[in-house]
Parts: C-alpha cells; sequence; structure tokens
C-alpha cells in the first residue's frame, strides 16, 4: 500500500466521505489514490474558498471539514482560510502535499515552509517523516481539531512519502500527553458561581460561538432561571433570536437594549465566548458593576481580556446543567421591568423614506423563510444588518467570519454549508465588495446544482469603510468606490449557469425574493442599494459600550420610520 | 506588577517546538531574556527555561497560551518559590603583562573560574553559577579586556521533589 492509499484509508476511517480540495504537482499521488475511493471531492477553483468550505462544513454539521491542497502557493493559499477557521475555533484539517523530502530546504519549484507559514494560524500542525505515521497523525489531527476548543489542524506529507510502500497496518496510539482538554467542571467552582448568581439583581447571560455545541442546555438554563440572554455574533443560533428572553447581539452594533444592559447589569454570566474587542469596546467602561463568572473551555480565554471574578473552565454541556440546578428563587422581575422598557424603545428600525435599503431586502430574506434556513455572510455592513435582522434560531445555521473578519468567506462558506445539510435552503448575505473576493466558486455552486441564493446588498462601496470614513475621517472617502468598475452581476451569473437578477426597487424586491426562493435554484441576486445607508448603533472604535451613537435606532415620531 | 519571569517549559522533542514556544512569546510582545534547551530524564522529552520580563497578568496569558501548544506537557513559573538556577559562561579574557596573567588568575581562583584555555595573549576560563556571580566576574574582567564571552542562559529546576506545582496548569488553575 503506497502513502497516499494509506490517507484516504485512514481519512475513511475517521468518518470522512467529502473533501474539498484542488491538485497540483505536490499532491497528486493523493488525487491518483481518489481516483479509486468512495470518497466524494469537491473541486474548488482557489485554495482558500476551499478552506472556507470545509469550516463551513464543520460549522453547518458537526463533523470535521477536511481540505487538500498542494505544496507552495496551493498551501500559501489556504492560510486565511486557516486563520478564520482559527479564529472562529472551526474544526478543519489541511491535507497538503509538499515537495520530495530530499527537496525540502532547496528552494524547489513550489516549495514554501508549510509548516512554518501555518504555525500560528492552526491549532496544531504536522510534518509527515515517515510513512508509517500516516495513521497515527490523521487520527490525531481530528482528534485534536474536533476536541476541547476546536481549531483547524493541517497535515503536511512530502510526496516522497505519499509515494512510499507500507505494510498496512492502521492500528496505531494516540500519544499526546500535552493535550487534555478539561470537560466537567470544577465543584466548587460552579457552586461560587451560583452564589455570585443568586445574589445577582441584574444578570445576564453572553453566550458566544462555543455555545453552537450546547444549544439545548442555553435554552434549559435560560427557561429554567429567566436570565435574560445576548447572543454574541458568533452565539447566533444557539439561543432562539424571536425567545423573549433574547436581548440580541452586543458590542459595536449591537442591540441598544443589549448594550445598556451590560453597562446596568450586576452580572453576567459568560457562556463560551471570549470578550474580543469588538464586544467590550473599551474594556474600563465595559460592564463596570458586574461580577463576572465565565465558562470556557479553554482557561486561556480566562481573564483574557475580562478578568473573571468566578472562573470556570469546562464544556458547557457539562457546566450548565449542573449550574442550573443550583438556581433554585432567583428573582429579577423589576430587571426585566427595565429591559423590557428599553426593548419597547429601541426595536429594530431603519427609514426607508430613500432608495431600497440593504435593510429591507434583508428583512425580506427573513420574511421569505420564515428565518427557516442557512444563513452564511460576506464581512462589511450586510454582515451586522443581517446578525441584527436575519439572526436564525438554530445552532448551527448562522455561518459567519467573527474573529478574523475575512471579505470573500460567505459564498464558499454558503457551499460548505450546503454541502454540508443537503436539501436545505442557504441564504448568503453578500455585499458588492466582498463577494468578488471569491466569486470564481460561482462554478462551484453551478456544478453542484446547490439551492444557494446569494443576495448581494450593492451599495456600490465598501460600505463599512465608507461609513468610518463619513464618521470619523471627515468624509474623506478614500478609495472605497465600486459602482464605477462593478460587474453586471445578473450577467455575471448567468455566464457562470446560475440565475442572475438585478433588482433596483423595493416592490420587484418584495416580488422577487419569494420567487426565487421558490424555485430552489442556484441563484444571484443583486439588489442595488441606497449608497450612503450606516449600521447604527455604532460604538466608535476604543470607546465604551456607554458611548454608543444610537443614530437611527433613535425613536422618533415621523413618518417613514419603520419599526 | 512587571517582573522577571524563570519558567521551565517541558516539551516533547518534537521538530519545530522551539519555534512553536519561542514564536508564541514573540507574537505577545515579550523579548526572551534567555532561553536554554537540552534533553530531560525521559526521552523524548526536552526541558527549556525561559527568562523573560513582563506584567504578570500578560505573563500568566503566555504561561496558558503555552499551555495549550499540543506539544508543551508542562509549564512552571518559578517566580515566587523556591528553585535554583545556574549558568555557565566560557569567557575570553586578554592577557598584556605577565602582572595581569597573576592578577587575572587570582580574581578567577577566587570565583572559582576554571581554566580551559592557555595562550600567550589570553585565557578563556569557565564559570558557573547564579546570574550575580557571572556579572560579578565580567565587572572584574572588564579592565584587563574581554575578548569574547559566550554565556548559556539561566537553567532551572524547582527546589520540591516533583515540580508538579504547575501554574498554569488547567486544573490546578482554577481549583
Amino acid at each position: 500500500m503506497k502513502g497516499s492509499e494509506v490517507v484516504l484509508k485512514a481519512l475513511e476511517m475517521q468518518g470522512v466521505d467529502l473533501v474539498f480540495g484542488h491538485p497540483g504537482g505536490a499532491i497528486m499521488p493523493i488525487y491518483d489514490a481518489l481516483y479509486d475511493s468512495d470518497i466524494k471531492h469537491v473541486l474548488v477553483r482557489h485554495e482558500q474558498a476551499g478552506a472556507h468550505m470545509a469550516d463551513a462544513y464543520y460549522r453547518a454539521s458537526g463533523r470535521v471539514g477536511v481540505v487538500f491542497a498542494t505544496s507552495g502557493p496551493g498551501a500559501t493559499n489556504l492560510v486565511t482560510g486557516l486563520a478564520t477557521a482559527h479564529m472562529d475555533s472551526s474544526a478543519v484539517v489541511a491535507i497538503t502535499g509538499n515537495v520530495p523530502s530530499s527537496l525540502i530546504g532547496t528552494d524547489a519549484f513550489q516549495e514554501a515552509d508549510v509548516y512554518g507559514i501555518t504555525l500560528p494560524v492552526t491549532k496544531h500542525n504536522y510534518l509527515v517523516k515517515n510513512v508509517e505515521d500516516i495513521p497515527r497523525i490523521i487520527a490525531e489531527a481530528f482528534h485534536i481539531a474536533a476536541s476541547g476548543r476546536p481549531g483547524p489542524v493541517l497535515v503536511d506529507i512530502p510526496k516522497d512519502v505519499q509515494l512510499a510502500d507500507v505494510e498496512g497496518t492502521f492500528e496505531h496510539r494516540i500519544d499526546l500527553p500535552g493535550y487534555k482538554p478539561t470537560l466537567v467542571g470544577h465543584g466548587g467552582q460552579i457552586k461560587r458561581a451560583a452564589e455570585a448568581i443568586l445574589a445577582a439583581k441584574r444578570p445576564i447571560m453572553m453566550v458566544g460561538g462555543g455555545a453552537q455545541v450546547a444549544s439545548t442546555d442555553v435554552m434549559a438554563f435560560a427557561e429554567s432561571t429567566g436570565i435574560p440572554v445576548i447572543t454574541t455574533l458568533m452565539g447566533i443560533g444557539a439561543y432562539p433570536a424571536g425567545a423573549p428572553q433574547a436581548l440580541g447581539m452586543p458590542g459595536m452594533h449591537g442591540t441598544v437594549t443589549a448594550n445598556r444592559a451590560i453597562t446596568h447589569c450586576d452580572l453576567i454570566l459568560g457562556a463560551g465566548l471570549r470578550f474580543d474587542d469588538r464586544v467590550t469596546g473599551k474594556i474600563s467602561r465595559f460592564a463596570p458593576k458586574a461580577t463576572i463568572v465565565h465558562i470556557d473551555i479553554d482557561p486561556a480565554e480566562i481573564s483574557k481580556l475580562v478578568k473573571a471574578h468566578v472562573p470556570v473552565v469546562g464544556d458547557l454541556r457539562d457546566v450548565l446543567p449542573r449550574l442550573k440546578s443550583m438556581l433554585a428563587g432567583l428573582d429579577i422581575h423589576e430587571w426585566w421591568q427595565q429591559l423590557n422598557e428599553w426593548k419597547e424603545k429601541y426595536p429594530e428600525r431603519y427609514k426607508t423614506d430613500k432608495p431600497l435599503v440593504s435593510q429591507e431586502v434583508i428583512e425580506m430574506f427573513r420574511q421569505a423563510t420564515s428565518g427557516d434556513c442557512i444563513v452564511t455572510t460576506e464581512v462589511g455592513q450586510h454582515q451586522k444588518f443581517a446578525a441584527r435582522l436575519f439572526p436564525t434560531s438554530k445552532p448551527r445555521t448562522w455561518i459567519t467570519s467573527g474573529g478574523l473578519g475575512t471579505m470573500g468567506f460567505g459564498l464558499p462558506a454558503a457551499i460548505g454549508a450546503a454541502l454540508a445539510r443537503p436539501g436545505e435552503q442557504v441564504v448568503c448575505i453578500a455585499g458588492d465588495g466582498s463577494v468578488q473576493m471569491n466569486i470564481q466558486e460561482l462554478a462551484t455552486i453551478f456544478k453542484h446544482q446547490l439551492p444557494i441564493v446569494i443576495a448581494i446588498a450593492n451599495n456600490g462601496m465598501l460600505g463599512m469603510v465608507r461609513q468610518w470614513q463619513e464618521l470619523f475621517n471627515a468624509k474623506r472617502y478614500s478609495e472605497v468606490y465600486l459602482a464605477d468598475s462593478n460587474p453586471d452581476f445578473a450577467k455575471l451569473a448567468e455566464a457562470y449557469g446560475l440565475d442572475g437578477y438585478n433588482v433596483f426597487d423595493r416592490e420587484q424586491a418584495a416580488k422577487l425574493i419569494p420567487e426565487v426562493l421558490r424555485k430552489g435554484r442556484p441563484a444571484v441576486m443583486n439588489f442595488v442599494v441606497y449608497e450612503s445607508e450606516k449600521v447604527f448603533p455604532m460604538i466608535p472604535a476604543g470607546a465604551g459600550v456607554d458611548e454608543m451613537i444610537i443614530g437611527d435606532q433613535e425613536p422618533e415620531e415621523v413618518e417613514g420610520v419603520k419599526s | 506588577m512587571t517582573h522577571r519571569h524563570v519558567l521551565s517549559v517541558t516539551v516533547r522533542d518534537q521538530p519545530g517546538v522551539l519555534v512553536r514556544v519561542a514564536g508564541l512569546f514573540a507574537r505577545r510582545g515579550f523579548n526572551i531574556e534567555s532561553l536554554s534547551v537540552a534533553q530531560s530524564e525521559q526521552s523524548g522529552i526536552s526541558r527549556t527555561t525561559f527568562v523573560v520580563t513582563g506584567e504578570d497578568s500578560r505573563i500568566e496569558q503566555v504561561e496558558k497560551q503555552l499551555q495549550k501548544l499540543i506539544d508543551v506537557i508542562k509549564v512552571v513559573d518559578h517566580t515566587g518559590s523556591a528553585f535554583v538556577d545556574r549558568e555557565l559562561m566560557l569567557i575570553k579574557v586578554a592577557v598584556r603583562t605577565p602582572d595581569d596573567r597573576v592578577e587575572i588568575r587570582q580574581i578567577a581562583q577566587d570565583f572559582r573560574a576554571r581554566i580551559v584555555d592557555v595562550d600567550r595573549s589570553a585565557l578563556i576560563f569557565e564559570l558557573t553559577g547564579d546570574e550575580g556571580k557571572m556579572n560579578a566576574f565580567i565587572e572584574q574582567m572588564r579592565s584587563f579586556g574581554i575578548l569574547e564571552l559566550m554565556r548559556t542562559g539561566r537553567v532551572a529546576l524547582s527546589r520540591s521533589a516533583s515540580d508538579m506545582k504547575t501554574k498554569s496548569n488547567h486544573r490546578s488553575k482554577v481549583a
């Protein structure tokens, strides 16, 4: 048996039936073995997109996503995808070919130090030296990727190792003395957490991406305790967006209610989140009155930014039920009176006294799908509008690049999600800037006839940068204008064999969106929207949560305000 | 509070492990003052000693990040606990006159430095000890003329029977 065949066999033993990838010289032996394999391969048009697909495949299904790439440029193209998965704790195994061992370090054709380059953007990585090590390394890679705090693992395999013969035994022992994720929470710490919560009058729970695996526990906890729930950008779907106890998203573009709650609460129960700077704003002004109880599976996240008074290291699925059982008799109805007042005063609203705006397009998609679909996003204004107006209500259905903020993520992510969950509707909310960063994958959508609708909120601008320039750079709009050279997106879609629509007004949008969704065909819908729309509320970078610019969210009794 | 920290990091002896560990310090903006690496008492396991200066809270964060690395088995911060540390130095001192030679050898004797090479115009000494002793000897030799010196950086072990007092062990950290 050759090394390349061992790789595929080892993948099969991990339950892999689908991989994303792009072949090239140094990984040809693996692709040759793939020719006889039952594993299905999705040929991507750019390795970066392949990594995003594998990432979204995991996020949508909980099954590790796998991507293949060749040496040198193939592998370096993966880097953005790996960094994205690393920041958002997504389990991906990347397998790269490398030049033959004898040529490593000689600046050979298509050689790059892939091990060195990917070291800081992976949870772990390997350079395979002996063919005998392949079964163990692949098994370790999957174990590391999916356990504890998930993350990407890269396995770099020189061509001669892929070609080497080995007498096949797949018996191996995972040998990782330095890797023992803490899953079971410490009893004493959970008790301290319960005492802190019982002493609170104005508690809130904040859930992040780590809660996607613990959605039922989060819901049971919220229901039993009555504590209000804030979901971060990564936590959307882990707690139903429309539930009465949901306060929405916190942070830079969070809801007024969520941010006010943070400022006025006396306790935050953080669950599976890392208090990133887009959530906290200026740390010294973040939740100044609150006791912080922080539950996370990664001890390094605790007190990294926000000092935790009660840290609990463990899996939410273990900790939350145990904590819940200790919390009888919490009385927070006064707090709820205050929260409901804010919720009532500051519902989602935007002005429609101008041409079509992104927000109404996004809302139309929510209405047409009843929110029952998988949403992926690109990065920018549309992403924040979608987070607020199109948050999903089930775990693993909201897929966005939260930590790295990778433009070009949403379109391939839609493909990964569609392949992970066949038959489900996938909507990709995009902007005209970011959608062009991996637009070539329309070919992959066509090839697999995936039921993806890509909605481009096209304001002819790099909208988020424009918004910052308007607000903070004295309207000096430097290099954000795209409209003069954007393609005709409908024609572009058609060129790739997809349905394409250019939509210019709200009547047309309202009519077309349900129609296109009903067709179940891959489509690109290009909505030409108002160019100067801004995302509000907004906390300026470096400011405190209490320094929120409320903007359009401020209630006013005039015509044209939709609330 | 800013302190000097002596960290023992036990790692699996894998290719690239030093890059991983050192890279973490670099990424978090710490300058490594000294670093030494060698095989430990167990095969396949190396022990490294890092000396870094920084805010205690940031060092604690680095310790946790180090602990996260798959190839790192254990991180022990010796700061504030009993430990012994030593350093080895080779120092080449210029000998200009016979009187210098006598005087240099006398000082070296006081420091228990061993002569490891003798030349007409230079002597090489080997000296072990703690950092203070190294620095004092360097000061003494300066007036004669130091031609070259090389220090290993500090190596450290905790005084307790087993250094299981791992400051950033996941469990004990929150216990």
